[in-house]
């Protein structure tokens, strides 16, 4: 401890050359903690996915309806304990370009099964009462501007409505939820939709069960396979997180291709740190064979310099994540195409690691070559 | 002449003695590389995947589809419409029949090769005869053409490339239809190599759509007649149903996705060549500082300071243009003709695609080489012409 102020005045012993290094570590971690965010949102938040949640679709293909009748039948299996309906509904507001998940559901069993949306409960009641009712996450009602009362024409694409040209809805409640979980989402009332629609009328897209032991997910998901074997509308039943995850592994290799940019980011870096380190120590031989003169043991040495690039690392890193988290704490930047945006715990973890890492890695050499160095020698080299 | 004389013989002799000072210049080489190799690749996805896109229409073709309806997916045309749109003027005739195919896009589940345990939504088309000769761009390029009445159907070279089982003789069993692969199509790397074709009236039957379709794309007599033709079905009140240049339709596609690459690389690659300046920045500042009893000699013997400040200058963005070359290099052999396939949203469907590291990117990246080369030269060499010159000789 009584060594701090000498590493101290090391460390800024040429302010230009530290306020650099400090600088690019600083970015290199900004980077790492913004592509983290970036990689987690093209995952689509797959961590929080429920396991109890079994997700039912049509074999052949999400786009393909299963029948309302299913409810009745799936209600009736033992070991389930809920089971509701979505419909998505693919509605444009505005201009195609705005676009967020429109869904139609069953009001009551559908919150019930997703306790994470968090709504008033008088919005609730409100949304009961009126049938043109929906409600919106609230990232999705900052976007645009939407108060509970407001009135929002969605023209279908999918479903026209039987009179007029688009669907009319009323803003009823604006659900809320922790962080990492999708709050761009409008849910609006299915059997509004079942009444004035054209086409599709008895079809839903896809059912949710709950079922009473998370841990007879695979059983459960056979059964209900087996159940709808040769009919007109074989399903395929997966559980909650492993459909969000077959449909992020549909984007493509974002996941990737942000681990490696990540990597070459880190390496690039890291080797400035490093570089820059070894020099300041090459520049200081003769002091540390002073030092060395004075009593100061070789390990003595290596902790001061390894404290010095620790710091470095761990300073400049820090203030990079940092930032990073409250860029992500800000919100999608994209205004609306990134569901989820956050710097997961997970990915701090690893940044922090990774800084302790950059740190000892660039500071090795030159302290070991350091600790070792020969006092005659380093005082001739003058 | 002389200050470019005196420019010429510093630069040359920083120019030679980068060597000796490889380990420091090797880190600015470096930081630069990295980034390019960023910049480029990035770019590249977005440029393969428009590339792709754009490739995929002609604007001698019009796509009618019913209004409101943002993509095929989502659009329907009854059995009766279609029959309206054949009649309509400025659509190309071979003798009495109007060039038009009525088609069918639905989705089937395939596993990608990537990762077999989960499946990716394929592109499935029903086309009329019509179909392929209204898109001569299309070619088999291994087995033979789908005989239309049975369930055969012809794969896209890329969507063989991504998913499994789609290679000539694999059956296909989706729901409870079965489809035999019997050929593989190229169409100069379009959109449409992520499908596969089959037959407009088996695909009917095999999803219960009656006699109703989901578009229906059109041949023009030439592509001036495209108002002709929009007009006429415009103004018909039996149909309601909205007409594309099936070209500016793929385009609009393409849009969303290829904004957010872009954004995302210029991002992400801006920020790294903030980083890559201070690299650059440290790299020259030690050149300078190791070498500032040199320099301050040369100035002692009336070199003037603005050809001191152009040589590290021009070190620096030398080394710039290193890194940038050795950066857009290992780009265009890491990346370029990658393929890969990715979700799009507006159709619901996956499209293959390959990375295309175009000469403009490569052009690009050197050029953002040299600048950061140039800025992170800037502050060193404005030190080192500032440098006393006594006490730099007086240093040591």
């Amino acid at each position: 401890m009584k060594f701090l102020p000498l590493v101290w005045k090391n460390i800024w012993r040429r302010k230009f050359r530290t306020t650099f290094t400090l600088l690019s570590i600083f970015i290199a971690f900004l980077l790492f903690g913004i592509l983290m965010t970036v990689r987690n949102s093209f995952a689509l938040g797959v961590e929080i996915a429920g396991l109890d949640r079994l997700v039912l679709i049509n074999k052949v293909s999400l786009i393909m309806p299963l029948p309302l009748s299913y409810q009745a039948r799936l209600q009736a299996m033992s070991g389930v304990e809920m089971v509701t309906h979505n419909t998505w509904f693919n509605g444009i507001y505005q201009d195609p370009a705005n676009f967020f998940a429109n869904i139609a559901v069953d009001p009551q069993p559908y919150m019930t099964l997703y306790p994470e949306f968090k709504l008033p409960p008088e919005q609730m009641k409100a949304w009961l009462d009126d049938r043109q009712g929906a409600i919106v996450g609230r990232d999705l009602a900052d976007r645009f501007g939407w108060k509970v009362g407001d009135r929002v024409p969605l023209q279908g694409t999918i479903y026209r409505p039987k009179t007029g040209d688009v669907w009319e809805f009323n803003v009823s409640g604006i659900y809320d939820a922790a962080d990492g979980i999708d709050k761009t989402q409008f849910f609006f009332r299915y059997d509004y939709l079942e009444e004035n629609r054209t086409l599709g009328v008895g079809d839903v897209g896809w059912y949710i069960v709950k079922i009473a032991d998370g841990s007879k997910a695979v059983e459960m998901s056979r059964a209900f396979d087996a159940m709808f074997e040769n009919s007109s509308a074989e399903t395929k039943t997966t559980t909650e997180k492993g459909f969000v995850e077959s449909f992020a592994t549909q984007i493509g290799d974002i996941g990737s291709i942000m681990i490696a940019v990540s990597s070459v980011v880190l390496v690039m870096f890291g080797l400035v740190a490093a570089s820059t380190m070894a020099q300041s120590v090459r520049e200081r031989t003769a002091e540390l064979a002073v030092l060395k003169t004075l009593g100061f043991t070789g390990p003595v040495i290596l902790v001061l310099v390894l404290a010095e690039s620790l710091f470095i690392a761990c300073l400049g890193g820090g203030l990079g994540l940092g930032l990073a988290w409250i860029i992500a704490k800000q919100g999608d930047p994209t205004g609306g195409l990134l569901a989820v945006f956050t710097l997961p715990s997970r990915d701090l973890w690893l940044g922090a690691g990774l800084m302790l890492g950059m740190g000892l890695l660039a500071g090795v050499m030159p302290a070991v070559a350091a600790m070792q160095l020969k006092i005659t020698d380093a005082l001739r080299r003058n | 002449m002389f200050w470019l004389r005196q420019t010429l013989a510093i630069m040359l002799l920083n120019l030679r003695t980068i060597p000796a000072r490889l380990s420091s210049s090797f880190v600015a080489i470096v930081g630069i590389a990295g980034v390019v190799v960023v910049f480029v690749s990035v770019l590249s996805i977005a440029s393969g995947f428009s590339a792709a896109m754009q490739g995929s229409g002609s604007r001698g073709r019009a796509l009618v589809m019913r209004s409101g309806a943002d993509s095929e997916l989502t659009s329907g045309l009854s059995g009766a419409e279609v029959d309206i749109v054949r009649q309509a003027p400025g659509l190309a005739r071979d003798g009495q029949v109007g060039l038009a195919s009525a088609e069918l896009y639905v989705i089937i589940d395939l596993p990608k090769k990537s990762s077999p345990g989960s499946s990716a939504n394929v592109p499935m088309r029903g086309i009329e005869p019509t179909g392929m000769t209204v898109r001569p761009e299309v070619s088999i390029v291994d087995g033979r053409m789908f005989r239309f009445g049975t369930n055969e159907v012809i794969a896209g070279r890329g969507a063989n490339g991504q998913f499994v089982n789609l290679a000539v003789g694999d059956v296909v069993v989706s729901g409870q239809n079965r489809w035999e692969v019997v050929g593989l199509f190229a169409s100069k790397g379009g959109v449409s190599e992520t499908e596969v074709w089959c037959d407009a009236r088996t695909l009917q039957g095999a999803y219960r759509r009656g006699n109703s379709y989901q578009s229906l794309l059109a041949q023009l007599e030439s592509p001036d007649t495209f108002d002709t033709f929009r007009d006429w079905l415009t103004a018909n009140p039996q149909l309601n149903v909205s007409i594309r240049r099936e070209n500016e339709y793929y385009a609009g596609q393409s849009q969303t996705l290829t904004r957010l690459i872009q954004t995302v690389g210029v991002a992400i690659a801006g920020l790294m060549g903030i980083g890559a300046v201070f690299g650059a920045i440290l790299t020259m500042y030690t050149a300078v500082a190791t070498r500032s009893r040199e320099i301050a000699t040369l100035r002692a013997l009336g070199f003037d300071t603005s050809s001191v400040v152009v040589s590290v200058l021009v070190e620096s963005m030398a080394l710039g243009a290193i890194g940038g070359i050795i950066g857009g290099g290992a780009a265009y052999l890491g990346f370029n003709g990658y393929q890969t396939s990715t979700i799009n949203f507006q159709t619901f469907s996956q499209v293959a695609f390959a990375f295309r590291v175009t000469p403009d990117l490569l052009g690009l990246g050197l050029f953002y080489a040299l600048a950061i080369g140039a800025i992170g030269g800037l502050l060193p060499a404005l030190r080192a012409a500032r440098l006393p010159i006594p006490s730099a000789l007086r240093e040591l």
